[in-house]
């Protein structure tokens, strides 16, 4: 076998500069989906913690029937003390969940007393919501304490208000909102933050106290609309779904989601994964032809030399081994060259830190690839480059050495 | 008993509209041992024999015997092991492998063929090597090396394996008269020390002093056959 792999060795490299080309064009190849899928998870990974580290948090419990109308922030689906009471217990019981914190959303308007702007609210226990939300503090510009970034009266608005409605911290706004039963109510609230932008929906999320909104959409009992779940490792949140569903017996009072059924982010992160795919189909499809391409080349090129080989007795299987180990050998060292390179890029990006405006938010790039991932890869370019031989390799083995001979 | 036997052999070459019968009907036999010369023009069939002999081919019509085995009715694979095991080969342009040294070179049947263990390798190559007087040369590249000793190399190789027979088809037809007579001294030391049966074919009848049968091969028959014993023909 060893010999078998020093021929092949010694065959590939006869022909130095067509050896180094296709090598080099595999190489990049493999560079390419390492740095390409480094970036990408970083990328996916990055957004993932905006969303449900700053707005959406890791699951959401809604009362059944919320999330159908969610776009119309329905005050009529939400959940009572009782109800909120039963999902804290089953919550408690998972290990797998780190913290919870039940929230209360409506549709409102602002009003800095000259100008008026819709806005959707989110009242919460400022503590509970820092447990499950940890990045949201750090978005908010001007608050003192994280774990109490918000009290009774106070109000943190989005930039796009601020801009709005040319208002800053310290001046006073009211939100005007309307209750259940169709009753108008409005309160004046203290700006103690501004929250810097996201994309999407969130972009006009004002914060206040979850006392407040109690107050101010006139609950004769506290009610919630929803409950923020954090895991505590992202590899959890399956099982955690999954207990919840199992845990709450009666199917029809609430319903739980993750953050991908929630945010429209996990269908750009559908597209990214598909991106990612389709960047390995075409290295696939360069290592096959590639290979294919300098393994046909070399039985063509040396024809006699089967023949010779064949008519001094080696057998076809050996010379089918001798054409296979030629492929493998180019498929391994281009590999090896593509996977050093391709780290190395991303330790260099990683000393770099690329960071760059992906609509309003700001990320940092720091690309990682789990070494399953590049053993996978180099794992499918050997692969195909054993099936890349092996048409060519075939071939040669059942060359009549006597015909292979007279090929000048 | 002879070492090769070959009974009305016949071949005949298809080629689309065109058929040419290459043998028209060889019954000859070789001893042991023997050094046999095909001789004859360019297309006269000495080639399509040694083929034949080789098992490379089959023939049309005919038996053929090696050693006792009738070699026309093998299979690829049972050809294959046939040639490894009992058969030498010298070729008009050498064929040594130019990605593998001297050395290797005559160490390829040993190793893809035979399975020859390391040391009992290395001493069969390093006798060998002695013998036809490239041991100095043994870490060479043939491209490094001039026509005389390619084929010097070669022979080595075909030797190597320890065969019965070592066909050689025109050994010396890319080698001047010199390099070439001094190729086939060596060839006859090694049939002399070692006992081996060659034949090799040629057209060449200035170099035929070596040669103790001479079978003249002309439009597929053979046409004479000269034995020479101690520099005389009979």
């Amino acid at each position: 076998m060893n010999n078998i792999f020093k021929i092949a060795l010694r065959n590939l490299f006869r022909y130095k500069r067509r050896t180094l080309l296709t090598s080099s064009l595999i190489a990049a190849g493999i560079m390419v989906v390492i740095v390409f899928s480094g970036l990408s998870s970083s990328f996916k990974a990055s957004m993932i913690s905006v969303i449900t580290d700053s707005t959406l948090s890791h699951l959401q419990v809604h009362k059944k029937g919320y999330v159908e109308s969610i776009e119309n922030i329905p005050l009529t689906i939400y959940m009572t003390a009782k109800e909120v009471q039963d999902v804290q217990t089953i919550f408690k019981k998972q290990k797998n969940v780190d913290s919870f914190s039940p929230r209360i959303k409506f549709g409102g308007m602002v009003s800095n007393y000259l100008q008026t702007s819709n806005v959707r609210i989110t009242a919460v226990f400022p503590d509970m919501e820092d447990k499950v939300c940890p990045a949201l503090t750090k978005r908010i510009k001007g608050i003192k304490n994280k774990e109490t970034f918000i009290s009774s009266g106070e109000i943190i608005v989005p930039d796009i208000i601020k801009k709005g409605l040319n208002v800053n911290i310290g001046d006073e706004l009211v939100i005007i909102a309307t209750n259940r039963t169709g009753a108008v109510n409005a309160m004046p609230f203290k700006i103690v933050g501004i929250l810097e932008g996201t994309a999407g929906p969130q972009s006009k999320d004002c914060y206040i106290h979850i006392n407040d909104a109690q107050n101010l959409l006139m609950m004769e009992e506290p009610e919630i609309s929803e409950i923020a779940v954090r895991v505590n490792d992202f590899k959890f949140l399956k099982s955690v779904y999954s207990n919840f569903k199992k845990d709450t017996l009666d199917g029809n009072l609430f319903e739980i989601h993750t953050w991908e059924e929630l945010s429209p982010f996990s269908s750009i992160s559908k597209i990214v994964d598909l991106l990612n795919m389709m960047v390995k189909v075409i290295l696939m499809f360069i290592v096959l032809v590639s290979i294919l391409n300098i393994i046909v080349m070399s039985v063509y090129e040396r024809t006699s030399e089967i023949g010779t080989i064949g008519a001094i007795g080696t057998p076809p299987n050996k010379i089918l081994g001798l054409f296979l180990a030629e492929g493998l050998s180019l498929g391994i060292i281009s590999s090896v060259i593509g996977v050093v390179t391709g780290v190395f890029i991303i330790i260099v990006l990683n000393i770099i830190k690329i960071s760059f405006k992906f609509g309003v938010i700001d990320l940092v790039l720091s690309p990682s690839i789990p070494v399953k991932d590049i053993f996978m890869v180099v794992f499918v370019v050997v692969i195909i480059s054993i099936l890349a031989s092996l048409q060519p390799a075939y071939k040669a083995s059942r060359l009549e050495p006597v015909d292979a001979l007279r090929n000048v | 008993m002879s070492l090769i036997k070959l009974e009305d052999v016949h071949k005949l070459y298809q080629m689309e509209e065109v058929s040419v019968e290459a043998l028209k009907g060889i019954s000859l036999e070789i001893d042991r041992g023997s050094f046999v010369s095909f001789m004859g023009p360019s297309g006269s069939g000495k080639t399509t024999l040694l083929n034949l002999i080789a098992s490379l081919d089959k023939p049309t019509k005919g038996n053929i015997f090696v050693d006792g085995k009738r070699i026309d009715t093998f299979n690829r694979n049972e050809s294959a092991k046939f040639r490894g095991t009992t058969l030498g080969f010298i070729f008009q342009n050498f064929n040594l492998m130019p990605v593998l040294t001297v050395y290797e070179n005559v160490e390829y049947p040993l190793i893809m063929v035979q399975n020859v263990p390391f040391q009992k390798r290395k001493t069969l190559i390093m006798n060998l090597l002695e013998k036809v007087g490239m041991l100095d040369q043994k870490d060479k590249y043939p491209g490094q090396i001039s026509g005389g000793q390619k084929q010097r190399v070669a022979i080595a190789r075909a030797l190597v394996t320890n065969p019965q027979v070592v066909l050689a088809d025109e050994p010396t037809a890319n080698l001047d008269h010199g390099t070439a007579k001094n190729v086939l001294s060596i060839m006859r030391k090694m049939k002399e020390e070692i006992g081996t049966t060659f034949i090799f074919s040629t057209h060449d009848s200035k170099i035929l002093d070596e040669v103790e049968i001479i079978y003249t091969i002309e439009d597929g028959l053979i046409a004479g056959k000269n034995i020479k014993i101690s520099g005389e023909e009979k």
